[in-house]
């Protein structure tokens, strides 16, 4: 007879695997996927391998032969990176700077703290954020959408609605003058407006959503808790003054808070542990959003919320410990 | 349906021997009989080398407080007492019989009969229980006489019946329950009155449909207790959390059950009280599972302690080709044997046999902190951080995070998807910690 395996108990395991989650993440970025491609076309599809490739080009090249320990490249999660980090850029953003975006993701954000596991900072959002104070033109020009384009140059681009509103308020004009200028709600929603790569379409977007929250991936705590207060935090200004502020429902479904609530903030390496802490967290991240996009110098605030609430991660961990058996005792 | 609300896990259940009637597993040539079969100190031996023994005979005595007799399982001629290696690996005294035909001792009552009647007062139940070895057989083995006996100043309000069999793999509760149902009552009304309480329950898992239809037909015959379907969870065989299940209390963090007024007590405990009460017998034999998909006949065996697997085994088909791992209790927390050879004692409820390819553990891979480990954990403990806390021998944080609550259940390991080894750093560190607090409270 062989020798018999000796091991500390338990002596089974769940199928559950790290690359099954992050492929599980991938394969539910598909819909939102098929809708950037759909409106933006080839360049989409370009923006997107390119920075999948490079994003897993680096992975490699930094494990091998600057860490020189195991490759795992394969893993997913490298593959997840390069696809946000497309997807909250414009399409039209030369490819190189999306090679230079991945590298900073991967390079800066994932492999200096350690690799896997190990960052403090959403690799995708700590790239975005990068491209757009070192290219600004480029990462502020937003193609507008046309079906099945394959047009590389000269695409016509134009600001966000989340711009128009920003720009509009600023000048002075009153929200209700403002809305004519920005496409139909119904239109928003699908994802048929300007905007990065793809965080356009909310729908496709609340789907994948629903598969990682089917699959187990993410829980219901961060994005109810992101979404809902954006909605009280807008709802709350657009009340005391409907001129000045535009409905919440505009603020769900543009930009890029769909996809930062549902993709960005739910990253399991830099979210809080505990039920408690994510919806703290939650809340942050709703909060700055909405007090960058109505009071900040950008249109756009998602992608500084969710850094800054990742810093506190650590913080939040500390303070909100999951509820102990036996603390409190009840005698029911 | 009622179950425990912090964490719990729910592995595929692979109850392959639950329509497996209880079978009587031939006599062995020869037992082995530990003398530590039990939480505590080990018994004394009172036999000696080459002395005849009768089935069911005293052959060591527990002379501590926590202590249990051992009684000899079969009739034979004491061939020797001598250190053997039991179920954690190590070598332990054990004595050692060759079986002859049995002779049981006269004072045991054999005959098939139900008896319904106890007379005794409830400090002559809670010796009877002590002279005839009966111990907690869900696993812990903690000796059941000193269950029975309310510390001074305490009161207890329900007796909890713990017929969960939450590890996967295991039938013999499952078993007993449908084949000694009416045993089982009369031992619980016996324990009943020696905690002086007037209400127990009897919690089972929903996967065991026809035991709870079959106890709760026959409960109608005996006041006071009651059957509790309880949602299929794992630990839920954990007696905090079949008490937090049954009853909605929370034991504190390192208080026993009869701090919220209960005293837990498994089935196949039950049944050896009704034996031991009312037939004066000793705990000599009990249901042992031995099962495993590879394995060709999935049983249920009525064993002699003192059985060695290596003889249930062969009684259950013999040992699978392409066996990997055999496992003394449940695949969650059964330990893993280096030998085949260990034998059965009052607290295995099960043998399981794995196949090679399920043994290994997957590759340990960086943490993806997705709290998962902390989410299923019933304790409310966050495993990853106990993990590195104990390996980074941070003992004074670990015992602030509240490290000693672990049970090591496995459920933080059973479900990292990193394949992680949580609870053995985790049982590391409470070692460690352990020791700091017994040496600041010396």
């Amino acid at each position: 007879m062989n020798l018999l395996t000796v091991s500390g108990s338990p002596h089974v395991y769940t199928e559950e695997s790290v690359s099954k989650i992050m492929y599980g993440v991938v394969l539910s970025l598909i819909p939102a996927a098929l809708v950037s491609f759909w409106f933006f076309g080839l360049a989409a599809i370009l923006v997107t391998l390119t920075a999948v490739v490079s994003c897993m080009f680096f992975e490699f090249i930094i494990q091998k032969y600057l860490l020189k320990g195991p490759v795992t490249v394969f893993d997913g999660s490298a593959v997840i990176t390069g696809v946000l980090l497309a997807f909250i850029v414009p399409a039209s953003l030369p490819l190189w700077m999306v090679v230079i975006g991945s590298l900073v993701s991967i390079g800066m954000a994932k492999m200096t703290f350690g690799g896997l596991g190990k960052n403090i900072f959403n690799p995708a959002l700590v790239g975005r954020v990068f491209l757009m104070i070192s290219f600004p033109v480029d990462m502020n020009m937003y193609p507008k959408p046309s079906a099945m384009s394959t047009q590389l140059t000269d695409i016509i681009t134009g600001p966000t609605p989340l711009a128009i509103v920003k720009e509009g308020v600023a000048q002075g004009e009153k929200i209700a003058d403002l809305v004519p200028q920005v496409p139909e709600y119904a239109n928003l929603l699908m994802g048929n407006m300007g905007g990065s790569v793809g965080e356009i379409s909310a729908l496709a977007i609340l789907l994948g959503g629903l598969f990682m929250l089917f699959r187990r991936i993410i829980t219901w705590e961060i994005p109810t808790a992101y979404l809902g207060s954006v909605v009280i935090l807008a709802g709350t200004l657009w009340l005391i003054d409907p001129n000045q502020y535009i409905d919440p429902l505009f603020h769900l479904i543009t930009g890029g808070l769909m996809l930062g609530a549902i993709y960005m903030a739910t990253d399991m390496v830099t979210s809080p542990m505990g039920r408690w802490g994510m919806i703290v967290y939650g809340i942050g991240c709703g909060f700055l959003t909405i007090i960058i996009r109505i009071f900040g110098a950008y249109p756009e605030g998602v992608a500084f919320a969710i850094l800054i609430m990742n810093a506190f991660v650590p913080l939040i961990n500390r303070a909100f410990k999951p509820q102990r058996f036996g603390e409190e005792v009840k005698n029911g | 349906m009622k179950t425990f609300k912090i964490g719990g896990i729910h592995p595929p259940e692979n109850k392959l021997s639950e329509s497996s009637p209880i079978k009587v597993l031939p006599l062995p040539e020869s037992v082995s009989i530990p003398m530590g079969q039990h939480l505590g100190v080990p018994a004394v031996p009172v036999v000696q080398k080459g002395d005849r023994v009768k089935t069911g005979q005293m052959i060591a005595k527990g002379e501590a407080f926590i202590s249990a007799n051992v009684h000899s399982s079969v009739t034979g001629v004491v061939q020797k007492i001598d250190e053997i290696s039991d179920s954690s690996g190590y070598r332990r005294k054990a004595i050692i019989i060759k079986t002859e035909p049995d002779e049981w001792e006269e004072s045991i009552d054999l005959s098939p009969n139900l008896v319904k009647e106890c007379t005794l007062t409830p400090e002559e139940i809670v010796k009877k229980v002590n002279e005839k070895g009966i111990v907690g057989m869900g696993g812990a083995t903690f000796p059941s006489h000193v269950k029975l006996m309310i510390p001074p100043g305490k009161k207890a309000d329900y007796l909890l019946i713990n017929g969960v069999e939450c590890e996967p793999y295991l039938t013999s509760d499952h078993r007993l329950m449908l084949e000694h149902g009416e045993e089982m009552l009369v031992g619980i009304t016996i324990q009943m009155k020696a905690l002086k309480v007037s209400k127990a329950i009897i919690g089972i898992e929903n996967n065991k449909k026809d035991a709870i239809d079959h106890l709760r037909k026959l409960v109608t015959d005996f006041p006071g207790i009651t059957v509790e379907p309880l949602k299929v969870k794992y630990p839920q065989g954990g007696e905090k959390q079949l008490i937090k299940a049954l009853i909605n209390r929370e034991v504190p963090s390192g208080k026993l059950p009869i701090e919220v007024g209960c005293v837990v007590h498994n089935v196949g405990t039950s049944v050896a009280v009704y034996q031991a009460v009312q037939k004066n017998k000793p705990l000599i034999e009990r249901v042992v599972t031995i099962t495993g998909n590879s394995l060709k006949e999935p049983s249920n065996f009525l064993t002699r302690v003192g059985t060695h697997i290596s003889v249930m085994i062969e009684a259950a088909g013999g040992l699978p080709e392409d066996t990997g791992k055999i496992i003394y209790g449940g695949p969650m927390m059964g330990k893993a044997l280096n030998v085949p050879d260990a034998p059965i004692t009052k607290g295995t409820s099960g043998i399981l046999i794995l196949p090679e390819k399920t043994t290994r553990r997957k590759t340990a891979v960086n943490c993806i902190r997705c709290g998962r480990c902390a989410g299923v954990c019933p304790m409310g403990l966050e495993p990853y951080l106990l993990a590195v806390l104990a390996d980074k021998n941070r003992h004074e944080d670990c015992e602030h995070e509240r490290i000693m609550d672990c049970m090591e259940c496995g459920s933080c390991l059973y479900i990292c998807p990193s394949g992680r080894p949580l609870l053995d750093h985790i049982r590391i560190g409470k070692g460690a910690v352990g020791k700091i607090i017994r040496s600041r409270n010396q």
